[in-house]
């Protein structure tokens, strides 16, 4: 996994050209030598934060080989497992897409569990008329881009405030997730609510027939591959094309990127509105793939973990991959850990927090070990 | 890597050989009839809430006693496709036979999902839903009409209050909680004509915050006794304690957290299903897919008398507990809505009739409204 993108801020890769001699023999190399830099540090961090979690899990008299264990059977050891592990992860991927993105042009956007809450509602919500009238198939692509649309428009009003109003984009985009949920439960418990479920809110099931099914030959839904194949066009997007080039511009230097006659605000609201459509979609899987309905379980927490997974990721959207699926493993097995060492379920999130710690602490260690350092970066450092 | 996973793997195996020898070495013919079984338990909060978790969570301690059976447990489980994946490791990782899905949006989709996946594994959900037409044969639900003892709480707290004021802090209007008010408001309309029940709805299972401001507000408007229908009651049990009103429980025994104003408190009685599951499974009969039941089943109880409960008080709850043994019925006609004046209860309804599941009002006497 070469997770050697540049983090926010850095405009151009790691190869810039050194002298044309260099960059004819060795390209190859010395990209791997920059690129190694994203995956050792990680590595390390992962490492240290593996031994301070094996000090608290010695502390309360448990044993961290057991712990191993169990990860590795509950999230990965077998065909169930990964595929449970995988299945969790697929919301995740989406909705650290939806953070990575407006981070690339310097933009911290943690809305992504409203978008996702109103974009699954507004598939629900427009399916509900359409069940048993149109073909299954049209109703899904109309749910779908219900979904994206409806979670671009939200992500994209706090990209809009920031630009046109300075509204900080974090305060907006976290307020803006309570009055999704709060108008998703206005709907449900009003006038959306199927009233042959009296005990919980929920607006009418869309069927069996309306659900999308499983990856064939698997037990994981469509929402994985959908978030495989957005983090791979995002990637390509912000690393392989002007309007990538131009937002990493802004994201670096957003009064470089002005004087230099760039649509900023368009960028800006651009980002995120395709940052919303990623958790808009997650939503709509959540709603056609799993639950069959809107309700209040669609705030599960996906927003919020996606923030974490994105930051670990170092908004990469490639490694936001591998990223998700770890932590998805995390949770799979966090199960497994609860029945079989008899530890409260805090204990997966202990772990989660200290890799979280441990690894922001390592973000200051790039630049500062010359094993990973070409001629051509030695010289601009 | 492969050589080490298959040792580890061959090391498991025969230790559990192992393991299961030793217990079949001890546990001799009894455990041979029954057949060791394990039963997943999933719920959706901690197991210490003081509230529906923790009811559960007490009565598989009953369970584990049972020879041939082994509990494994799952907390903070959330409902979404989370409580699908942890019902099937529990029958792919840990061998589960018997599942017990505990919070009420587990069934639909994901219940009914699994046991149709897994035909051999039996399923129990924690809410009157399994439909004979629809559900697989192997799922059922199992379920304690709690508003039987919220009755006793009214019985009781109509004689503790003297305001004729008791406040209610409600989670969100759906069926089961609109229920609980009212058998609130008939209970102490029993022992004190003038007594009123004024509700404030907080909007949600668990906002310990909303449900302090909403004890607060609720002591302040001159409830001298305050008892709820939220996940977890302690957020509303201890502000209520503080500010020296008296309180009657839900779901689980707060008695601990009351020393001086608690009455009583509506439980489930879990572990009489459990048991009963548990002996089944032991005899090698099927599971009943629908237990369901109140007082006159042994399936809810309260709160042993705290120190808030007056000697009248005490009399009159036990006397109407008898009553409710006897399925003598809460809901009398006619009764009127709040908000309409409208009558929605015209007879006398037997305590489990299907028309008191469906509730989607408050009766007169209750102040506060559903919308």
């Amino acid at each position: 996994m070469d997770s050697g993108a540049p983090a926010a801020g850095e405009v151009s890769g790691a190869v810039l050209p050194a002298a044309p001699s260099e960059r004819a023999a060795s390209d190859l190399a010395l990209r791997l030598r920059a690129g190694s830099e994203y995956v050792a540090i990680p590595a390390l961090a992962l490492a240290i934060a593996a031994f301070l979690f094996s000090l608290f899990l010695l502390a309360i008299g448990k044993s961290p080989i057991d712990f191993v264990d169990n990860i590795w059977r509950g999230g990965f050891g077998s065909g169930f497992s990964f595929q449970n592990t995988l299945q969790r992860s697929a919301p995740l991927i989406l909705t650290a897409l939806a953070v990575a993105i407006p981070a690339r042009i310097g933009l911290i956007m943690i809305g992504g569990e409203g978008a996702l809450v109103l974009g699954g509602f507004a598939s629900a919500a427009i399916a509900t008329p359409m069940v048993g009238v149109v073909a299954p198939w049209l109703t899904l692509i109309v749910m779908a881009s219900a979904g994206v649309a409806v979670g671009a428009l939200w992500i994209g009003l706090a990209g809009f405030l920031r630009y046109a109003r300075g509204v900080n984009e974090t305060i907006s985009s976290l307020l803006l997730t309570y009055i999704g949920v709060a108008i998703m439960n206005f709907f449900v418990e009003g006038s959306l609510r199927d009233l042959s479920n009296p005990n919980k809110p929920s607006t009418r099931p869309i069927g069996e027939a309306y659900m999308v099914g499983k990856i064939p030959g698997t037990d994981v839904h469509w929402g994985f591959l959908a978030g495989l194949i957005l983090a791979v066009g995002l990637q390509i997007l912000m690393t392989r094309t002007t309007f990538g080039f131009a937002a990493r511009v802004t994201g670096g230097n957003m009064r470089a990127a002005l004087a230099q006659g760039l649509p900023v605000g368009k960028l800006i609201v651009a980002c995120a509105m395709i940052a919303g459509a990623c958790a808009g979609l997650a939503g709509f899987y959540e709603v056609a793939a799993i639950q069959g309905r809107a309700n209040a379980s669609l705030a599960a927490g996906y927003g919020f973990t996606g923030i974490l997974v994105s930051f670990l990721a170092r908004h990469n959207p490639l490694a936001i991959v591998p990223v998700a699926i770890l932590f998805g493993g995390l949770v799979a097995a966090g199960g497994l850990i609860q029945r079989r060492m008899g530890l409260p379920d805090a204990t997966v999130l202990v772990l989660q927090g200290l890799i979280f710690v441990v690894l922001l602490t390592s973000e200051t260690l790039y630049g500062r070990f010359a094993i990973f350092k070409t001629a051509a970066s030695k010289d601009r450092t | 890597m492969a050589s080490v996973e298959f040792t580890r793997r061959t090391l498991l195996r025969s230790s559990a050989a192992g393991a299961a020898g030793l217990a079949f070495g001890f546990g001799g013919v009894r455990r041979a009839l029954a057949g060791d079984l394990t039963i997943g338990i999933v719920y959706v909060g901690a197991r210490d809430d003081f509230g529906w978790n923790q009811a559960h969570a007490v009565a598989m301690d009953a369970l584990k006693q049972v020879a041939g059976v082994k509990v494994v447990e799952e907390e903070n489980v959330p409902e979404t496709d989370a409580c699908a994946k942890t019902m099937e490791s529990m029958i792919n990782l840990d061998g589960a036979g018997l599942i017990l899905a505990t919070s009420f949006g587990y069934y639909t989709p994901f219940v009914v999902d699994v046991a149709k996946k897994y035909p051999k594994v039996e399923f129990r959900h924690a809410a009157p839903l399994w439909n004979k037409d629809k559900d697989p044969k192997n799922a059922g639900s199992y379920f304690g009409y709690l508003n039987q003892a919220h009755y006793i709480d009214g019985v009781a707290a109509g004689l503790c209050t003297k305001s004729n004021k008791i406040g209610f802090v409600a989670a969100k209007p759906i069926a089961s909680v609109l229920s609980n008010i009212n058998s609130v408001l008939l209970g102490a309309r029993k022992t004190n004509p003038n007594a009123t029940v004024q509700v404030i709805f907080t909007g949600d299972w668990s906002l310990p915050v909303r449900e302090a401001e909403a004890a607060n507000a609720l002591v302040d408007a001159g409830c001298d006794v305050v008892t709820c229908h939220v996940d977890g009651p302690k957020v509303v049990i201890e502000t209520a304690e503080k500010r020296g009103v008296k309180t009657c429980g839900h779901n689980a025994s707060q008695a601990p957290l009351a020393p001086k104003g608690f009455i009583t408190g509506a439980e489930y009685k879990w572990e009489t299903i459990y048991k009963q599951y548990a002996a089944e499974l032991g005899k090698g009969q099927p599971l009943p897919n629908m237990l369901a039941g109140g007082y006159e089943g042994d399936m809810v109880r309260n709160t042993p008398f705290g120190a808030g409960a007056s000697d009248e008080a005490k009399k009159a709850a036990l006397a109407a507990i008898e009553d409710l043994k006897a399925k003598k019925p809460i809901y009398v006609g006619p009764l009127k809505d709040n908000k309409t004046g409208k009558i929605v209860i015209d007879k006398a309804y037997d305590n489990l009739d299907p028309y008191l599941d469906q509730m989607d009002y408050l009766l007169e006497g209750v102040i506060g409204s559903i919308t």
